[in-house]
């Protein structure tokens, strides 16, 4: 038998096995350590001093800053370690608005918890709350820096998730603040409304907008046709804020909530994907006999193409013309169903639940927006929808399974797909009938590596893919294409959430870092089970061809279903600072 | 430049020989100190002052000892020159003469002429040599005067003595022939042991092993290493760095060469506290001046090899003095402090290894390594060898830059080279010692029990204070010392960067509450959260800004516990230097009753009878002073 | 001029001076924004936009960078700036009095610290190490030290004598 290399903790021998540091360590060993600044997919910052342990003969440090050695012993929850974290809390509350009960994070909150965890019964020292404006000015996500602890996890995020840098520490020493340059509004800068920084904020203090009330109303009018269309990541995502594993299947009990709630109809938006895959192949194939236009960059994601219009406008015309699986829906369901419901059209409320944050800037763009107003009316995440699954008291898991409504209801396995990295780029190969290659599995097991390049044949030619999620490293290989596309890439997805949509901003909190696989592992599961997995073979997509839009690619499925890009202005332009080295 | 190690060895013999006969030729030599301190009394009017009286007697003047000066071949002529700090700024301008080591104190413009016509006879200018106040006797030389008697210049040896503004001086004086012979004959693993060997530590705070940092750095794989000097010298009352930076910057240079030799890096950066103008300056000129003698550059002194060095200024902030801030700054990033591991020798400036080192350490390496190490133990104890620069400052007679042994006593630094402790008005007073403040805002106090104590790494560490930078703020009998720990948590609070939890918000907690005890709002519980507080701090931040931030706090009340207690049970402050606390009364004895008072009262606090004793009523009075101000009998007591 | 408003194109065009000196690198983000403050006495905003988008690193950065230093203002600075320092030394021998005088003197409030005609900036400094002789203050660069309120009000006094109307500020 071989030795696996051990270090006590608390007096147990837990085996090393590559873990990154001693944090991780002890919470693959069932310790949960308390911290604020600690991700496992962010860099370490080692600002919140709260996962404290004593190394026997070192005294105390932070664990996350601990690289694992044999034959290390160490103490995590001595009385000296509680009392310093205590303090650490304390301090913390004494500079917290202490909005508890009326915050949107309620139990999430990590402060919350570890108040509670750590027994702090009251705040020893007066208040020095900051009392900052709140910011609402991005449709996306709202920041309240009154709630914040300053741990520079949406820093982090926003530089090495995002690449954008629309957050920074500004001043310093108590009076500083996480903030956009010059303390400008979140809507006056460069967000693309990602909202990773949202994800991994452990308070309150960046938080997704709700648009719940909104909802709410419209559903509560009896002139209101309200019909709802739920993303692909939603359903493996849901169940989390009930209580179930992450990525479990949920697609009837959401369909039966959402009728208790009140909609009319109950869409899927993979229906609306697998009409993105028959447009995007076209467009892809014509695009490759002229060879014009290439590499074709995917245009699902609209934190992505706001990061194309604004750093990378020089490759507007390789984002492929197709909408987004959203606002095809959207379109689609202001030609059709005000007729198919007997609604008038300014009556017809189109809501989307999606897991993602910057859809609810997409659905504002003027581009999808018709006289009656926009195509798509609300916005809602997972975590919205499940906050009003509570308060109407639903039982979630208890809820009998019901099917959708037809026919934008229905599906093939290659729309669901659409939710985790990859998904596109497979369900564009299964419709063009392309070959791959042994290896060439995009849903395959595991993390997937932020980048991954693949080659197929299609027909007589090979050609050259890559999918990258999370924008940072988007943007790299982005300044490789600008460069002159050395690797000859004929399509890249890019997906700005790590793991892709199911890793969305909207989706329920989650500290277990397992859980974006779990729900990608549930996508799949959810496509084996499905009958079809091929896009072109949705006859309810057919029959939109046969009534309405007749080929793909033609004049009328232009009209609906593709849209126009532009450039955006930035900051530096009027300063017209053109020979800069790098972005622009 | 010197392509061939050959003509380099020659050039700087050469230079040195060439500086030397120049300077034979001169008869008397006029070091007027141009340390900040001096300069800011006045320094350059006076070396102009002086120039010219020499020409008005008809003497020939040098100002600068250059081949080409006109002047440098005749015999006879006075050298005029500027220095780097000579210590004793509160006396300045001082004005060395050279070669009878007389030195003027607080010397003027109109006083040159009398200087110059002095020099002819051999006599001095009585009335601007330094007078000893306590006894009154009279000091002619330098060494006579007690401020200097029992000092050891080593570092600062040149500092005072040469122009640090000419590197054919410093080399005339044998500057960079360590830096060669490290460079030509001694392979870097042997500079390391010598290092090591000698026991010198690092003089920035932590005490440190020098050679044992730059080992661990020399074991780092890697062709491209750092060597950063620290002059960032932010400790408030602290200005050491600063001396050797504007008196002897090639000694830095040099000393910065050698880690580089011995460390295997091509990179040098030299970050200066933006505080320092003249020292950015002048560590500026030693750098280019340097590069091109070809001491630096491309090709060090013949070797072939590389070591560029450049001068980054900083820009505000305390904590870069933090190792790990200070490269952030380096690299265009705020100055927040990341944790360690890794280590600046693993992974340090642009992810290189990197050794840090504070100026003084750096500036001692040279004298290591000319000198040997035997020379260098010879001095102070066995746990910190070598002599340490103190910034003497506070209530003290005499203040400024000192140079003494590890192992010096506090006593000696007090009395005699500080020439005692005196009172508020400047007087002495014999029994006034009430405290040291030592390192600064890291630092802790030290009491009257540990003048005695032997001022070294190791000592202070037991009695729970530290070397830090060498700050020495003497503090007598009329400091409030919760007023002190407030005045260090203030500024740590100010320059705190932010980033984590317990430094951030623990400096704006701790100040709150020290403030709850000066205002007399302190309750039973205010003491023990404070320390509650401060352990915490000190325990878990992250860097060692954080760490020492609550040391004046911890250090007072472990000394101090009294005065404090007063504060909170009694709603006293013992040295009567707060405010709040203070119990103003009236002295029936003495008042007239004029009135005065009672009129200029602006809360009519004051009552009583016109020709009768007036009282204070003192729920009412709000401690303004007016009518203490206003008595003419001083019959007014307790503010 | 260091209070006026800047010029765009003048503004734009030294920035890109300034930068070209020190090679567009990132790194050198402190000596340049050092660089900038230097030629207007403060860091007008359009040209921490310019210094960003010439860097190529996102404005919020050059901003955390510009607000966490000291020596950095974002707002225009008077014409002479008077700074008192607080070290050690200084405060213990009596500095504060200095800064109540002169604030007095300028008729400045707690929270002020630039007098309303742009002629005098006041601040504090954490240490100028001219510690032996504390107290001191700098004004424009020079030291004065071993002060007393009343010296320190009298230096003012002859520096707001000796600004004739339109005259420099020393560099």
């Amino acid at each position: 038998m071989s030795e696996t290399p051990t270090m006590m903790v608390d007096g147990r021998a837990i085996p090393i096995a590559g873990q990154r540091n001693v944090l991780e360590l002890c919470r693959e060993a069932g310790i949960e350590i308390p911290s604020f600044c600690y991700h496992s997919d962010l860099s370490v910052f080692g600002a919140c001093r709260l996962c404290l342990v004593e190394v026997e003969g070192h005294g105390v440090t932070t664990s996350c800053t601990l690289v694992p050695e044999p034959g290390l012993r160490i103490h995590t929850s001595t009385a000296e370690i509680r009392d310093m974290r205590k303090v650490g809390v304390e301090l913390l509350l004494a500079s917290h608005d202490m909005s508890c009960p009326t915050c949107p994070k309620g139990s999430h909150c990590k402060l919350q918890n570890l108040a509670r965890r750590l027994g702090v019964r009251e705040v020893p020292f007066p208040s020095a709350t900051p009392h900052l404006p709140v910011d609402r000015s991005s449709d996306a996500i709202e920041i309240n820096p009154n709630r914040c602890v300053l741990c520079g996890d949406c820093v982090r995020a926003c530089q090495e998730i995002s690449g954008t840098g629309v957050l920074d520490f500004a001043h310093r020493g108590n009076r500083a603040t996480v903030s956009a340059a010059f303390g400008r509004s979140l809507a006056e800068t460069e967000c693309v409304g990602c909202g990773q920084c949202a994800r991994v904020c452990p308070t309150g203090a960046i938080m997704p907008r709700s648009e719940v009330e909104n909802v709410w109303r419209d559903l509560d009018d009896p002139r209101k046709t309200v019909v709802v269309q739920i993303a692909p990541a939603v359903r493996v995502a849901i169940g989390e804020a009930f209580g179930l594993a992450a990525g479990t299947v949920s697609t009837g009990q959401l369909t039966a909530a959402l009728r208790r709630l009140g909609f009319d109809q109950v869409y899927d938006t993979a229906f609306a994907a697998d009409l993105t895959v028959v447009e995007e192949t076209e467009e892809f194939t014509r695009r490759l006999a002229h060879d014009e236009r290439l590499p074709l960059l995917t245009s699902c994601c609209p934190a992505w193409v706001q990061c194309v219009e604004r750093f990378h406008p020089g490759l507007i015309d390789n984002l492929s013309s197709c909408r987004s699986p959203q606002q095809m829906f959207g379109s689609l369901a202001r030609r059709l169903l005000p007729e198919r419901l007997e609604s008038s059209p300014e009556d017809l409320v189109v809501v989307s639940i999606m897991p993602c944050t910057a859809k609810k800037t997409e659905a504002r763009r003027p581009e999808f927006a018709g006289p009656e107003g926009p195509d798509v009316d609300h916005v809602l995440t997972t975590r919205e929808l499940a906050r009003m699954i509570d308060e109407r008291g639903l039982v979630f898991d208890e809820l009998a399974p019901e099917p959708m409504d037809l026919p934008m209801g229905f599906k093939t396995g290659a729309g669901l797909v659409f939710g985790a990295t990859g998904g596109v780029t497979e369900a564009v190969l299964r419709h063009a009938g392309a070959v791959r290659s042994a290896g060439g599995e995009l849903q395959g097991a595991g993390d997937p590596e932020p980048v991954r390049t693949l080659s197929v044949a299609l027909g007589d030619r090979v050609l050259k893919l890559a999918v990258v999620h999370g924008l940072a490293r988007a943007r790299e290989l982005m300044e490789e294409i600008e460069a002159g596309n050395p690797d000859g890439y004929d399509l890249v997805e890019v997906m700005a959430c790590p793991g892709g949509c199911v890793g969305g901003a909207g989706q329920p909190p989650t500290t277990h870092p397992g859980a974006c696989r779990a729900r990608a592992r549930g996508l799949a599961e959810a496509d084996r089970s499905r009958q079809l997995h091929t896009s072109g073979a949705n006859h309810l997509v057919r029959e939109c061809y046969d009534e309405l839009l007749e080929t793909p690619g033609s004049e009328a499925a232009h009209d609906l279903l593709h849209t126009r890009y532009h450039r955006r202005p930035r900051p530096s332009d009027e300063l017209a600072v053109v020979d800069g080295p790098a972005g622009a | 430049m010197s392509n061939s190690q050959d003509v380099l060895i020659a050039d700087l013999a050469e230079l040195a020989r060439e500086h030397r006969s120049l300077a034979d030729t001169t008869t008397h030599r006029l070091v007027v100190c141009a340390g900040s301190g001096c300069i800011a009394s006045g320094a350059l009017a006076v070396h102009d002052a002086l120039v010219a009286a020499c020409r008005a007697a008809g003497l020939d003047v040098v100002v600068s000892l250059r081949r080409e000066d006109e002047h440098a071949h005749r015999d006879g002529a006075v050298h005029v020159s500027g220095s780097g700090c000579q210590g004793f700024c509160q006396m300045g301008p001082l004005v060395a003469v050279e070669p009878d080591g007389t030195l003027y104190v607080k010397v003027t413009p109109g006083d040159a002429g009398e200087i110059v016509a002095s020099l002819r006879d051999g006599t001095a200018v009585e009335r601007l040599l330094y007078r000893e106040p306590r006894h009154g006797q009279i000091c002619r030389r330098r060494a006579e005067i007690p401020f200097y008697e029992l000092q050891t210049r080593r570092v600062l040896a040149e500092c005072g003595r040469i122009d640090p503004e000419d590197v054919r001086e410093y080399i005339a004086h044998g500057g960079y022939a360590a830096a060669w012979s490290v460079w030509h004959e001694t392979g870097p693993d042997e500079v390391c042991a010598r290092i090591e060997a000698a026991g010198l530590r690092g003089r920035g705070g932590g005490g440190f092993p020098t050679g044992r940092k730059w080992r661990l750095t020399l074991d780092q794989p890697g062709d491209h290493k750092c060597v950063i000097c620290n002059g960032d010298e932010g400790d408030p009352g602290a200005f050491m760095d600063r001396s050797v930076m504007e008196g002897n910057p090639h000694s830095v240079v040099e000393g910065m060469l050698i880690a580089a030799h011995a460390v295997g890096a091509d990179r040098g950066v030299v970050y200066v506290r933006a505080e320092y103008p003249l020292a950015v300056r002048r560590m500026r000129r030693a750098a280019r001046d340097a590069h091109e003698l070809g001491l630096l550059g491309d090709d060090v002194m013949g070797t072939g090899r590389p070591f560029r060095l450049e001068v980054m200024e900083g820009a505000g902030a305390f904590v870069c003095g933090e190792e790990t801030a200070l490269m952030a700054s380096i690299e265009g990033h705020r100055g927040m402090p990341r944790p360690k591991p890794p280590f600046p020798s693993e992974r340090g400036l642009h992810g290189l290894p990197t050794v840090i080192n504070n100026v003084e350490t750096l500036a001692a390496v040279p004298l290591i390594v000319r000198d040997g190490v035997e020379e260098f133990r010879r001095l102070g104890t066995a746990g910190s060898p070598g002599t340490k620069t103190f910034a003497l400052t506070g209530h003290v007679a005499n203040t400024g830059l000192i140079e003494v042994p590890f192992g010096t006593t506090l006593r000696e630094i007090v009395e005699t080279i500080g020439g005692g402790v005196i009172d508020d008005d400047g007087r002495p007073d014999a029994d006034g010692f009430k405290a040291v403040q030592i390192g600064g805002p890291s630092g802790g106090c030290l009491t009257a029990e540990h003048l005695d104590l032997p001022l070294d790494f190791d000592s202070l560490g037991e009695v729970g204070a530290m070397v830090g930078s060498g700050g020495l703020v003497v503090m007598n009998r009329t400091t409030c010392m919760v007023q002190v720990a407030r005045f260090f948590m203030q500024f740590t609070q100010n320059e705190s960067c932010g980033k984590c939890v317990l430094c951030r918000e623990g400096t704006r907690q701790m100040l709150g509450l020290l403030d709850r005890v000066i205002a007399g709002e302190a309750d039973a519980a205010t003491l023990p959260l404070l320390q509650r507080t401060a352990r915490a701090v000190a325990t878990a931040s992250l860097c060692g800004l954080g760490k020492t931030a609550p040391s004046p706090v911890l250090s007072t009340l472990h000394h101090f516990g009294d005065e404090y207690a007063a504060h909170v049970d009694e709603r006293r402050c013992p040295a009567g230097r707060c405010k709040a606390l203070a119990v103003p009364e009236i002295v029936a004895e003495l008042c007239r009753g004029c009135t005065i008072c009672a009129r200029k009262c602006p809360v009519g606090a004051i009552t009583g009878d016109k020709k009768q004793p007036h009282v204070i009523d003192p729920d009412a009075c709000t401690r303004c002073g007016v009518c203490a101000e206003v008595c003419k009998f001083e019959a007014v007591v307790g503010l | 001029m260091t209070t006026t408003t800047v010029s765009r194109d003048g503004l734009r065009e030294t920035v890109r001076g300034i930068l070209d000196d020190h090679g567009r690198d990132p790194g050198r983000l402190i000596p340049i924004l050092q660089a900038v403050q230097e030629e207007y006495h403060y860091l007008p905003a359009p040209a921490l936009t310019t210094v960003a988008a010439a860097l190529g690193v996102p404005e919020a950065r050059v901003y955390g960078v510009a607000t966490f230093y000291a020596h950095f203002s974002l707002e225009p600075k008077g014409r002479h700036v008077i700074r008192v320092c607080d070290g050690t030394a200084c405060h213990v021998r009596g500095s504060r009095d200095l800064l109540d005088a002169l604030r007095a003197e300028l008729s400045l409030g707690e929270a002020e610290q630039t007098t309303p005609d742009a002629m005098f900036t006041l601040e504090t400094v954490s240490c100028i190490g001219a510690c032996g002789l504390a107290p001191a203050m700098v004004v424009d660069d020079q030291i004065h030290g071993l002060l007393t309120p009343e010296a320190a009000v009298a230096i003012l006094r002859d520096v707001r004598d000796g600004d004739e109307p339109g005259e420099e500020v020393p560099a």
